[in-house]
């Protein structure tokens, strides 16, 4: 596609998902959106650390959580406006992912993988039996009816529509910017061979370490975000395995290491999601992760770069 | 804490140790063969369990007795996840083989959900039941039995591997590939044989386990985590590794539960597994 | 005596459990100069490699480039202090192009892409693959990611180049040009040092020639010296062959 063309498609479907809120009045289909928004968001943070970089962290949930709670825990407490809260709680979430990254950056493939999980797991039990914290009863965020932008609660979806866009094309954007830049070979380097990306002046575990850091602070901000929509937290909600194994599936599913690939897996898991609670009700928890689950296999088997990989194909066919 | 209550907790930790060093042992059987790390290997046990659970549900059949069929059962899903999934992966992207075997946990256990439902099922009066006291310890028969058992299956495990025909040919398999099928091994026939005889292990283990622990879809995956650590404290690929390694984790879980906290006690657990992985990467026994 | 030396071996041992694969190995290589190591398989020179570049730490000894120490420096900082090696077996990027591949090294020298492009290209052109830049590089041969591996290390602009294998795995006809590019590398003043198993390719390219047996130098010297000194006749061909 010439870029031209490129570029008028892309404003055509921006003004498009602009008018999405002023066209579709009613909550629910704002709401899904709101979801496809916020995990694609976190499935192309995801990706920044998995997709290009080759670290495949299956404990993220870490970072949701950690926002989440960062910002709810100074609301309560300072009464602390959550856009200072989602800040702090990106900050918070860097600094973690750093320290996590250092003994744990160390490891490759399964071990990596592996690790990761037990650190999940670990946080997600300290946080279950941090009474202070919550516990596992988890955490009410105080219900603001001044309406102000600074509570950042909104009786009216549109808004969260928009912060939850305007967070995906943050995601995006930063994305994008990496691709081309020298950190996104390097991350790729070192995803397709570290020991060769070391011979050539690559210092890895830094650039590991910053490939982590990015991953976890956009994570982070929708956690935050999630806690503000929902206006209730508990480790269950923000931190489960669970969590961080959806999001890579979203990301795997539409094409890891590809820009477009996470929002396209959202785009098609979310309401795949939603349509299997409908008309499966209440086993319809189980059925849409079967299907996810089958999905993966399939993926993992034919076409590990996802749908985006597949459309590749068939354009190069075409093309 | 008396010392009572400390041996007591020394020993029930011994025990479930020999059932972790089974599970473990099936998953570092397969991990040697061909470096895959069966992340469904949670979901084995469970569905494991599940059979012992429905065998007896419907048939009246004793955990101990449906334990050859649940080994026999599990030997099969072995060597179909085999042929019909990880076939095709060998060789393929790390990417592509960790989320292989995670689909297929994620698969299993909502099928289980969606067939079983979420309540927690429980055999009862089995055959082995009651606890008998040595010296002012209680030890419950079952879990005598199934630590008992899963020792058994493992040193017959241990016996195969290195004293039979077959079970060679495993090991030289593991250790090159090329060698070995330059000798006349079939590498397809070992790889299918280790994937069946790994999931036979956990088979037995489930079997064992049904007898006193609670059913439900969701049990696989906190004995995975600790199959995980113990394969890797064991060293990935060796089998016998993962009998000491396996009573060390079941030890550290006891421990940790009644020195810092029942809660916390996984913490313990895993705490050891990065320390292991990053001061010794190849485990305790492990070649690198 | 350091004057004019630019990679200073001295005693590196380097074992691994029961097995010294390096035993007190000394040697040097001066600025520009292009020397070729041989010996039987199992002699140690990839692992030599490895402690050169900082892969593996040594057990004894220590190697200084242009004085300064690097023996336990990480492989990076080896990397950018000026040395550039390529693998036995070839690490290409696979899911990218020849040309990204190539950018990853020029990047050593600049952070702006286009620029890296253009080093990349020129690099390419060097190796003679500038036609296949924009392939993947996975569909490439062997003798091809020979060259790009090389292409990749040059375009971080090394001083010294250290080459495992030059012509491994690739088929007759290729070799020749393999290596009249090698020579041409050297000739842009980048010293070279390549382990190697076809001897005439050795004789032809190099200045001096260092000999491992079994984890030890046996022999350094002129090409046609090594390769008339019994030693290396022994240990290659048994000591009936030595006399």
């Amino acid at each position: 596609m010439p870029r031209g063309t490129k570029l008028a498609a892309g404003l055509v479907a921006l003004v498009l998902l602009l008018a999405f809120p002023v066209i579709f009045t009613l909550p629910y289909p704002r709401d899904v959106m709101i979801r496809i928004f916020l995990y694609a968001m976190l499935a192309t943070a995801w990706n920044v650390l998995a997709g290009y970089c080759g670290q495949i962290s299956l404990g993220h949930a870490v970072f949701f959580g950690t926002g989440a709670y960062t910002s709810t825990i100074l609301v309560k407490t300072l009464g602390l406006t959550p856009w200072a809260g989602m800040l702090a709680g990106a900050v918070l979430a860097v600094g973690l992912s750093q320290v996590i990254g250092y003994p744990v950056f160390r490891l490759r493939g399964h071990y990596f993988a592996i690790a990761t999980i037990a650190v999940g797991e670990i946080v997600q039990t300290l946080m279950i039996n941090w009474d202070w914290a919550g516990g596992a009863r988890g955490l009410f965020i105080p219900i603001d009816r001044t309406g102000s932008l600074l509570a950042f609660q909104f009786r009216d979806k549109q808004i969260y529509y928009y912060i939850a866009l305007a967070l995906l094309l943050l995601a995006l954007w930063i994305t994008r910017r990496i691709e081309r830049s020298r950190t996104g070979y390097y991350f790729r380097a070192i995803r397709e061979d570290q020991d060769a990306a070391a011979s050539l002046g690559i210092p890895v575990a830094r650039y590991k370490q910053r490939a982590m850091a990015l991953s976890a602070g956009l994570t982070a901000l929708g956690g935050t975000f999630y806690a503000q929509y929902i206006l209730f937290i508990d480790p269950e909600s923000v931190m489960p395995l669970s969590l961080s194994i959806l999001i890579c599936l979203v990301a795997v599913l539409g094409g890891v290491g590809t820009l477009w690939g996470p929002l396209v897996g959202a785009a098609i898991l979310v309401p795949l999601g939603e349509a299997t609670r409908i008309y499966l009700g209440g086993t319809g928890k189980a059925i849409d992760l079967l299907i996810y689950g089958f999905l993966i296999m399939v993926i993992s088997v034919i076409q590990p770069g996802g749908i985006m990989a597949l459309a590749q194909r068939g354009r190069r066919r075409t093309g | 804490m008396t010392a009572e209550v400390l041996l007591q907790g020394i020993v029930s930790g011994l025990l479930m140790g020999l059932v972790y060093a089974l599970i473990a042992a099936g998953l570092s059987l397969i991990f040697g063969l061909m470096e895959i790390v069966n992340f469904a290997h949670g979901e084995f046990l469970m569905l494991a369990m599940f059979s012992t659970y429905w065998a007896w549900a419907l048939w009246r059949l004793d955990p101990i007795v449906s334990l050859p069929l649940t080994a026999a059962a599990l030997f099969l899903l072995g060597v179909a996840t085999y042929l019909g999934l990880i076939r095709w992966i060998i060789g393929a992207p790390m990417l592509a083989q960790i989320f292989a075997t995670f689909g297929l946990a994620i698969f299993l256990r909502s099928a289980a959900q969606a067939l079983w439902g979420v309540d927690f099922q429980l055999v009862k009066d089995p055959l082995i039941q009651g606890r008998i006291s040595l010296g002012g310890l209680f030890i419950g028969m079952p879990q005598l039995a199934a630590s008992v058992g899963a020792l058994l299956a493992f040193v017959f495990l241990n016996w195969f591997i290195s004293r039979t025909e077959t079970g060679l040919a495993l090991q030289a398999t593991a250790q090159d590939r090329q060698a070995a099928s330059l000798m006349g091994i079939n590498t397809q026939r070992m790889f299918a044989l280790g994937w069946g005889i790994g999931s036979a292990c956990v088979g037995v283990a489930g079997a064992l386990l049904t007898i006193f622990f609670y059913v439900f879809p969701d049990v696989g995956s906190s004995f995975a985590l600790l199959a995980y650590v113990t394969v890797a404290l064991g060293g990935f690929g060796n089998v016998p590794g993962t009998l000491v390694a396996g009573v060390v984790v079941g030890l550290i879980e006891a421990l940790g539960g009644l020195l810092i906290a029942p809660a916390l006690k996984y913490v313990a657990v895993f705490l050891v597994y990065l320390l292991v992985v990053l001061w010794r990467p190849q485990g305790l026994f492990g070649r690198f | 005596m350091t004057a004019g030396i630019l990679l200073d071996v001295r005693g590196v041992t380097k074992r691994f459990g029961g097995l010294t694969a390096n035993k007190d190995i000394s040697f040097h290589v001066a600025p520009g100069e292009l020397v070729g190591v041989i010996g039987p398989n199992g002699a140690g020179k990839s692992t030599l490699f490895d402690v050169l570049t900082g892969f593996q730490p040594p057990d004894g000894g220590s190697v200084l480039l242009n004085g300064q120490p690097i023996t336990r420096l990480r492989p990076d900082e080896i990397s950018r202090l000026g040395v550039g090696r390529t693998f036995q077996k070839l690490k290409p990027f696979n899911q990218m192009t020849v040309v990204e591949n190539v950018m990853v090294g020029a990047f050593q020298k600049t952070t702006h892409p286009a620029e890296a492009r253009t080093r990349a290209l020129e690099a390419l052109e060097q190796v003679g693959l500038a036609d296949k830049a924009d392939a993947h590089a996975r569909v490439l041969s062997t003798g091809q990611r020979k060259r790009l591996e090389m292409a990749r290390a040059l375009a971080s602009r090394p001083r010294l180049l250290l080459l495992d294998e030059v012509t491994g795995g690739v088929d007759q006809r290729s070799i020749p040009g393999l290596v009249d590019l090698v020579r041409s590398l050297n000739a842009t003043g980048v010293a070279l040092v390549v382990i190697e198993h076809n001897m005439r390719v050795i004789m032809g390219i190099s200045q001096r020639v260092v000999a491992l047996h079994l984890g030890e130098v046996i022999c350094d010297g002129p090409p046609q010296a090594v390769m008339n000194d019994h030693r290396v006749i022994e240990a290659y061909l048994g000591r009936a062959y030595a006399s």
